[in-house]
């Protein structure tokens, strides 16, 4: 028989992380490993095919073997939970590995989230508590702020369309790159776009309708791309404080100087940019050192889609060729989408036993 | 010692097959009648013929129980995850070539690239309610595509054939499947997208890295390759 991939060790590794998540006041949850596939492709769409196994049971459709707890965590509290609220939950998850055959295909995670309460002291609380179960370990941390950028893009002065076309791709950095260089002129317009859009009769030539899309909804986006050519480009100066923001990567003091400076010119982060020195405030209060705290603008942009505030990570420095071993953020969005509406401000992080394991094996 | 060499087992794939390796001097033959899935390669020495469905000798490859295989790069690039950590391409061989790409309705005038097919996906989940469904039997190959170039908000619908007819019967929207010349799609008024080739393919001699290759094995493959030119 194939030894088990956790061990022994990871399962008591794991039980300490729960009685240090426990010791704050979180409530022990469990989750079933199977979990209905429509909610997280509907969340993550067609990717999480090639993260997560999925398996069909006859009378309830397409099932999936749980690639993450936030997930089931957040439905249940949307549910049932109070607020504010913490949680704590330890197991397996699941992931599908299609290129690397060295990476594991089950392992354990602890994780602890805060749902409500004050964003800053929450943010502060989830990643000092993290800090401190993997204190000795010397681990080197990671942080960014994905509300940062995506306020700044709430905030160019140009059309809703394109807001929400570089908002929905945030998390698409080659995708929110290319739109961002089209809405800014730095790519010309393709020949085809303007071809159709000089046309007086983009129809001739389509034959009848097929399929689904209607005739109609072709010729709404004619529109939309007749008022997208006719919308002034982004000005150089809004293009080069997105491109500052994204490329950040600084002590958090120094981000928090440089964005401040950023904000005179673009007020619309303020308010994002006050979050960030609250929350620099309240993790000093709990005793991280943030002078020398790394903070980067895009950091937390290639993960799956749900963080969209405070992201973290802590990453060996001993053994970089292990994934991170601890990891979280910020995702309101994701209670709003799983809440029918309802947001809860939510924040939580998770810790990968058997990594910790290992790193700490590497260093006696 | 004897290698084992998996091809087609029927069809063109099969004749081109046979009349590739004959161009360089070695006879592929099935053995007895036509039902047999066995046969002999003449001109070289310790050289077994196996014929499979094409669709079977990359998992065969990948499991080192054929030695060569011949098959498209696209069955091997969509059924063996990995596949170059495994699989070696020895020779393209000139045939059997056929691309897979998007195909998206003619009467789509707006869409052109896959960055109007990500737009369009977007506008369609809003107004249908459902993610914009792309029937395909190559769905690896297909998502991994769509990931680089980040179109989202799509769903993958499989397809095993007529692929082509998907989107008239409105089972998917758009399509991802193999064609060679165009041909069948334009007749079902469909259109490629400018930027939307995942793969161009053809029929290749790949040498399986899993499979036992003992000295004596290597040297059968030496006099082989000798044979074939390289």
């Amino acid at each position: 028989m194939m030894p088990g991939p956790m061990g022994a060790p990871a399962r008591a590794e794991a039980a300490r992380l729960s009685a240090i998540f426990e010791a704050t006041g979180a409530q022990p949850v469990d989750t079933s490993i199977l979990q209905p596939a429509d909610v997280l492709l509907d969340l993550y769409g067609e990717d999480i095919r090639a993260r997560a196994y999925v398996t069909a049971d006859p009378l309830r459709g397409e099932m999936m073997l749980r690639p993450d707890f936030t997930v089931p965590v957040v439905r249940a509290h949307m549910d049932e939970g109070g607020d504010p609220a913490r949680y704590t939950y330890a197991g397996e998850v699941f992931r599908r590995q299609e290129t690397d055959p060295a990476r594991p295909i089950e392992f354990l995670q602890t994780g602890f989230e805060i749902f409500g309460g004050d964003p800053a002291q929450a943010d502060a609380e989830v990643f000092a508590t993290i800090a401190g179960a993997l204190d000795g370990l010397d681990l080197r941390p990671s942080t960014g702020d994905i509300g940062i950028l995506m306020a700044a893009v709430r905030g160019l002065r140009t059309s809703e369309a394109r807001k929400g076309a570089l908002l929905r791709h945030v998390w698409r950095p080659r995708r929110f790159r290319a739109l961002l260089d089209r809405y800014s002129a730095r790519t010309p317009l393709p020949a085809h776009k303007k071809t159709l859009l000089a046309s007086a009769d983009p129809f001739a030539e389509a034959g009848p309708a097929l399929g689904r899309r209607s005739r109609a909804e072709v010729e709404a986006r004619i529109a939309t791309l007749r008022a997208e050519a006719d919308t002034r480009p982004l000005s150089e100066e809004e293009t080069a404080l997105i491109d500052m923001i994204v490329d950040l990567r600084e002590t958090s003091p120094n981000v928090l100087s440089s964005l401040r400076d950023i904000a005179v010119d673009m007020p619309a982060i303020g308010d994002a940019v006050t979050g960030l020195s609250r929350r620099l405030d309240a993790l000093s209060a709990r005793g991280i050192d943030v002078d020398t705290l790394p903070f980067e603008g895009s950091f937390g942009r290639t993960t799956l889609e749900y963080y969209d505030g405070f992201v973290f990570g802590f990453q060996s420095a001993t053994r970089a060729d292990l994934p991170p071993a601890a990891t979280g953020g910020r995702y309101d969005a994701l209670t709003r989408r799983l809440g029918q509406g309802r947001v809860v401000p939510a924040v939580g992080g998770v810790i990968r036993p058997e990594l910790v394991v290992q790193i700490r094996e590497g260093r006696a | 010692m004897t290698i084992r060499l998996g091809v087609p087992s029927k069809g063109r794939l099969m004749e081109k097959t046979f009349d590739w390796f004959g161009a360089r001097g070695l006879t592929l033959r099935k053995n007895g009648n036509d039902r047999e899935y066995a046969g002999v390669v003449e001109g070289v020495d310790g050289v077994e013929l196996a014929l499979l469905s094409a669709g079977e000798i990359p998992r065969e490859l990948a499991a080192g129980r054929l030695h060569l295989g011949v098959t498209g790069s696209d069955l091997v690039r969509e059924k063996i995850a990995g596949w170059d950590l495994r699989l070696r391409e020895l020779a393209k061989m000139g045939f059997g070539g056929a691309d897979l790409v998007i195909a998206v309705p003619q009467s789509w005038v707006d869409v052109d690239t896959l960055d109007d097919l990500d737009a369009v996906a977007a506008a369609f989940r809003r107004t249908h309610g459902f993610r914009l469904r792309i029937a395909t039997k190559y769905h690896r190959l297909t998502r991994e595509f769509l990931r680089e170039h980040g179109v989202a908000d799509y769903q993958l619908v499989d397809s095993q054939g007529a692929t082509e007819g998907v989107v008239r019967n409105e089972t998917a929207e758009a399509i991802s499947d193999i064609t060679s010349t165009g041909e069948t799609l334009r007749a079902n008024g469909l259109k490629i997208l400018s930027d939307g080739m995942i793969h161009s393919s053809q029929a290749t001699l790949f040498r399986s890295g899993t499979a036992d290759w003992s000295e004596a094995h290597r040297a059968t493959l030496d006099a082989l390759e000798d044979k074939l030119g390289f």
